[in-house]
């Protein structure tokens, strides 16, 4: 461990410019539930950190052309606590809400979920279906990403020097619509997703699925959006058939690793389960 | 649970409050990490990355040279402790393997292992000063499963070890260190009678006794003498270690047991404790040394994993005819799987005429194992009641009818040669059956398991002290750390017999150097061997106090008894003297001959077993292998409980250990041997939304020898839930698993193996 500054600046323009000028020694610090574990297990070892949570965007929720803007570090317990956001947004609020336990949604966010770039993060699978954007701000302005654009690999993400993720995005949906995430852990809470699946659709007036998105984590090294499994699902009612084309291809978009947390064969396998599940909810949720 | 209405005493039996429990739940209690000394010193412990290696050399130099270093220390530090002759009970430690556990000389024997330590001024240069050792290591193939490392081609980790019983000059080296056994009666004539024999194969994993405080430990030392605080489950026992490895008089050390945050028996071993004396007597200043969670699991006391062969043979009618186990358990780096206890206990629950038990004691490239809970008895009962649930089913008889046919009685003696006193085996059985949980109707995807255990209890040396002040209330010392609430207890019974007040005695932990050898809070003999060294310390200041009585009367000390708190004449032909309490005697001590105390120094047998039977039900999800445990009860035959609350937490929290062991806990090691899931996060004990309430339906069978009747209740609880886990998931999707954990990929693949 080395000795470290803190900084906590209050404008975006100045934590890009101090992220810049420290020449890959400083992180940003949201929430903190990921990046000082990897600190305590010199896993990363900063000179500088910024912390972003003085700064005004990134704590904030607001409604924005009939979607909603979620400031990067707000935690998890506020998006809860958002009723127009959880009612219009039940799956990525559910995903976030799985992070950790009480104590950890007082301070774990949606940008920390996402920049951490692990490719278990609960929240990602839930804003890739939403069809999430990250607003980005460098040294050279801001630009729009979407979610599934963000991570490149384990730990990884295509964000440049000096660039920080202000806030998320989530669009208008058109009416009848629901979102879900599930994931799969042994326990009951307090695990790291085996696998995660966040499905977002919209049906039209006789139920038929009009749109879908299906945001696959954890099978892969990094979170996905698998075009295949919601071509499964536009077109029909979710009948079985559906449901049998949407687990085959999230079963089929699987390249997981055999490791500690799963085997090769039980993920793939309980990708397409939880794929089902999931799916029914949204269209419960869509048909409400 | 009600309380039984309890008329036979005040104290004993009663809910009381701990004495303990307002520092414990404010954060008063000091834990071993807790102690601050002024100019203390951070020790760090480098370890091996490697399962197995050589040392080639170690260079510290860099490392004693960094600014704020003050002591480095490696093997060559310690004294080299010769190879103890002849055969090693599995009591009596080998100080030379725990030396080498402790510091590793030659080679490195495991992933974790420790190769140096530094103290420094801080953390951060005590870090950087490991980064600067430099080991050369020479990486040697290694062996993580017993049954590879009993191949002939196996690597060895010990050049020197032969099998015990072999020739030490002609027999090859071998990582099995002893093939214990024992055996009752004639098994082949056994299973000949039989009518139905099932033998099968089952394995369990290494798991971790998961106590939430890590090893921590503060040390001073001087050429007068050297203290040490830490967290343990014997202070004792931790003194007369490290006086053994550092080569030190025992009366110069003297150690201080802090709270112990969870011990299981995975704070009987010394780990960093010499080490931490032996930075401080180099640096000449306190050295602190608090382990991660990281190195509690690399490099502390998981319990054997485990292969188990089973057979047993039954007539029609469920008479079982003969029972043989053969187990071969990993004993990690070093000698000592608890195969003799797994022996002593695993078909105990029974009244069998023919018996049969062996096993391997492996060494492996794994931690040393350490005592978990009934040591090495869960794996072998996971076997044995595995094939019992079988049998039942293929016998068509009740599972719980089965046990009942075979069940122990007074007077039944096990493999051991060990003949039963009273038992409640037989009745706790009876109350299973009758308990509402057993006839509850399941649900779809539910299943219904049940499993026995039994465990033999611990008796062995222990002191107490009871000193009554001037006011009449009593400081009761006495050499146990209190782990599940060993205070309340020896408080309540030290107040039954001097007839005072619960919150007039204050329960006191000592040091080793305040009160007489005291062994380990281990084995279940705390309230069983210090209760009754307490009761004995009580009886004995009782009689000071009853002669100043008799002295103050004027008449001789058998004219004074002790009723109800106080001295009275013990008939009418004494003369009429008013009854004197503890607290008017006391006053008077100095004129009568000064305070008024009572000691005891025992070593205490007669120790009663315990058995138990546990009854869970379980829902699976068949899609993915999910298993949610929904109802848990129960049953033990608890000798007395003195401590009602904190029996059923004893109860309870060995179901819960137990349950994690069956579901999801193992050590995962890679192709390289190194842990790959030292944390919490991966390494699945169960988390509170896990487990539902679980129900304690208590047996009281008082232990004769006891003066309460106390057979100790800390490690039967563990045994039975792996087994009736599994069992009630084998209920639930009408398939056997014999392979532990119950995890839900592999129940998943079963179902789908099985078409699902
Ligand atoms: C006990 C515990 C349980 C957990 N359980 C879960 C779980 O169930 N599911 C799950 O997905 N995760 C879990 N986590 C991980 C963690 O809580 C989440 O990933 C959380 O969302 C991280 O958010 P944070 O605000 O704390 O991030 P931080 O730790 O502050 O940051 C994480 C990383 O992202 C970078 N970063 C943060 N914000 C930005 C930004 N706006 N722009 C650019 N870079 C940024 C940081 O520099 C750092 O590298 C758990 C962690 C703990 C400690």
């Amino acid at each position: 461990m080395a000795d470290i500054q803190y900084q906590a600046p209050e404008d975006l323009a100045a934590a890009s410019a101090l992220l810049a000028g420290a020449g890959g020694k400083a992180r940003i610090l949201a929430g903190g539930t990921d990046l000082l574990v990897q600190m305590k297990f010199d896993v990363v070892e900063p000179t500088l950190l910024i912390d972003i949570k003085n700064i005004a965007e990134t704590r904030t929720i607001a409604e924005e052309d009939g979607g909603f803007r979620v400031g990067a570090a707000v935690p998890g317990a506020e998006l809860g606590e958002d009723a127009a956001l959880a009612a219009a947004w039940p799956g990525v609020v559910e995903a976030a809400e799985l992070i950790g336990s009480t104590q950890v949604q007082g301070r774990a966010s949606l940008g920390g979920n996402l920049c951490n770039a692990s490719p278990a993060a609960d929240s990602v699978p839930a804003m890739i279906a939403a069809g999430a954007v990250a607003r980005v701000i460098g040294p050279d302005g801001q630009r729009d990403v979407a979610v599934e654009d963000i991570a490149t690999g384990p730990g990884k993400t295509s964000l440049a020097s000096g660039e920080i993720v202000a806030s998320i995005f989530l669009p208008k949906r058109p009416a009848n619509s629901g979102d879900a995430y599930l994931r799969f852990i042994p326990r009951t809470e307090m695990d790291i997703a085996v696998v995660g699946v966040g499905i977002s659709l919209s049906l039209d007036g006789d139920g038929v699925c009009t749109a879908a998105r299906v945001g696959l984590g954890a099978v892969a090294p990094t979170a996905l959006l698998v075009d295949a499994a919601a071509d499964a699902l536009i077109g029909s009612k979710l009948d079985e058939a559906a449901m049998d084309n949407l687990a085959a291809a999230v079963s089929a978009a699987c390249s997981p690793i055999d490791d500690k947390r799963g085997t090769v064969e039980f993920r793939t396998d309980i990708a397409g389960v939880l794929a089902r599940r999931v799916a029914s909810i949204a269209f419960t949720r869509a048909g409400k | 649970m009600p309380d039984e209405v309890n008329t036979e005493f005040k104290w004993v039996g009663k809910r009381n409050p701990r004495p303990d429990g307002v520092d414990k739940v404010t954060g008063r209690a000091k834990y071993g990490a807790d102690l601050y000394l002024p100019g203390m010193l951070v020790g760090k412990t480098l370890r091996s990355p490697h399962a197995h290696a050589r040392i080639k050399s170690i260079d510290t130099s860099k490392a004693k040279a960094l600014a704020g270093v003050k002591a480095v220390v490696t093997s060559a530090d310690f004294p080299a402790i010769p190879k103890p002759p002849g055969p090693h009970g599995p009591m009596i430690s080998d100080f030379r393997d725990n030396s080498m556990n402790m510091m590793a000389r030659d080679k490195v024997l495991y992933d974790g292992h420790p190769v140096a330590a530094v103290a420094a001024t801080s953390e951060k240069i005590a870090r950087q000063a490991l980064k600067l050792i430099e080991v050369d290591y020479e990486v040697l193939p290694h062996v993580i499963d017993p049954v590879e490392a009993m191949k002939p081609d196996a690597p060895i980790l010990h050049d020197d070890q032969v099998t015990e019983g072999e020739d030490e000059k002609t027999a090859k080296p071998s990582n099995v260190y002893r093939i214990p056994r024992a055996q009752k009666g004639d098994v082949e004539k056994g299973f000949a009678e039989a009518d139905l024999v099932i033998e099968r194969e089952f394995t369990t994993k290494a798991v971790h006794q998961g106590y939430i405080e890590p090893h921590a430990c503060v040390a001073q030392a001087s050429d007068d003498g050297v203290e040490l605080f830490c967290s343990t489950q014997g202070q004792y026992v931790d003194r007369g270690s490290c006086a053994k490895l550092l080569g030190l008089d025992i009366s110069k050390i003297r150690v201080t047991s802090s709270e112990i945050g969870g011990g299981f028996g995975g704070k009987i071993p010394i780990y960093s404790e010499p080490v931490a004396i032996r930075l401080a007597q180099l640096a000449r200043r306190p050295v602190k040394m608090v382990m991660s969670r990281d190195e509690v699991f690399r490099a502390t006391g998981p319990t054997s994993g485990a292969h188990v062969r089973i057979k047993i043979g039954a007539k029609k009618d469920g008479t079982i005819t003969a029972a043989e186990g053969e187990m071969t358990y990993q004993a990690g780096a070093f000698k000592g799987a608890s195969i003799g206890a797994a022996m002593n206990c695993m078909f105990s629950p029974y009244d069998l005429e023919n018996i049969h038990v062996w096993g391997y004691d492996v060494c492996v490239n794994r931690p040393k194992v350490a005592a978990y809970r009934a040591p090495g008895v869960p794996m072998a009962a996971f076997g044995v009641e595995g094939v019992i649930n079988e049998l039942a089913d293929e016998l068509g008889i009740d599972r719980v009818d089965l046990r009942l046919i075979n069940a122990a009685k007074e007077g039944t003696q096990n493999v051991m040669g060990m003949k039963y006193g009273p038992i409640g085996f037989q009745e706790m059985l009876e109350k299973m059956k009758a308990h509402p949980h057993y006839n509850a109707p399941l649900g779809e995807n539910q299943g219904r398991g049940l499993a026995a255990g039994y465990w033999l209890h611990a008796g062995g040396m222990s002191c107490a002290s009871v000193n009554v002040s001037d006011d009449g209330t009593v400081t009761l010392i006495e050499g146990n750390p209190d782990i599940g609430g060993s205070r309340a207890s020896m408080a309540a019974m030290v107040a039954e017999e001097l007839g005072i007040d619960y919150n007039k005695v204050r329960p006191i932990i000592s040091d080793t150097s305040s009160l007489g050898f005291t062994f380990l809070t281990a084995g279940s003999r705390v309230t069983f061997a210090t209760g009754m060294a307490c009761v004995l310390a009580a009886r004995n200041a009782i009689k000071v106090a009853c002669d100043r009585a008799a002295q103050m009367w004027g008449v001789s000390e058998e004219e004074v008894v002790w009723e109800d708190g106080h001295a009275r004449p013990a008939g009418a032909n004494v003369g009429d003297h008013e009854p004197m309490s503890l607290a008017e005697i006391a006053a008077k001590a100095p004129m009568t001959g000064g305070p008024i105390a009572g000691h005891a120094e025992i070593n205490a047998t007669g120790q009663g077993p315990a058995t138990g039977a546990h009854l869970v039900d379980v829902e699976v999800d068949r899609e993915s292998g999910h298993v949610k445990v929904l109802r848990y009860t129960v049953f033990q035959d608890v000798g007395r409980a003195i401590s009602p609350d904190y029996v059923e937490g004893q109860l309870q929290g060995g179901a819960v250990q137990g349950i994690g062991w069956a579901l999801n806990e193992e050590y995962i090691y890679d192709d390289k041997g190194r842990l790959e899931n030292p944390g919490f996060l991966d390494y699945r004990v169960p988390v509170a939304s896990d487990v539902p309430m679980i129900d304690v339906c208590m047996i009281e069978v008082p232990n004769p020898n006891h003066p309460y009747g106390v057979r100790g209740v800390g490690e039967t609880p563990i045994v039975p839930p792996q087994a009736a886990v599994a069992n009630a998931v084998e209920n639930a999707v009408g398939l056997r698993f014999r392979d532990l954990p119950v995890s839900p990929p592999k129940i998943r693949k079963a179902i789908k193996d099985a078409g699902g």
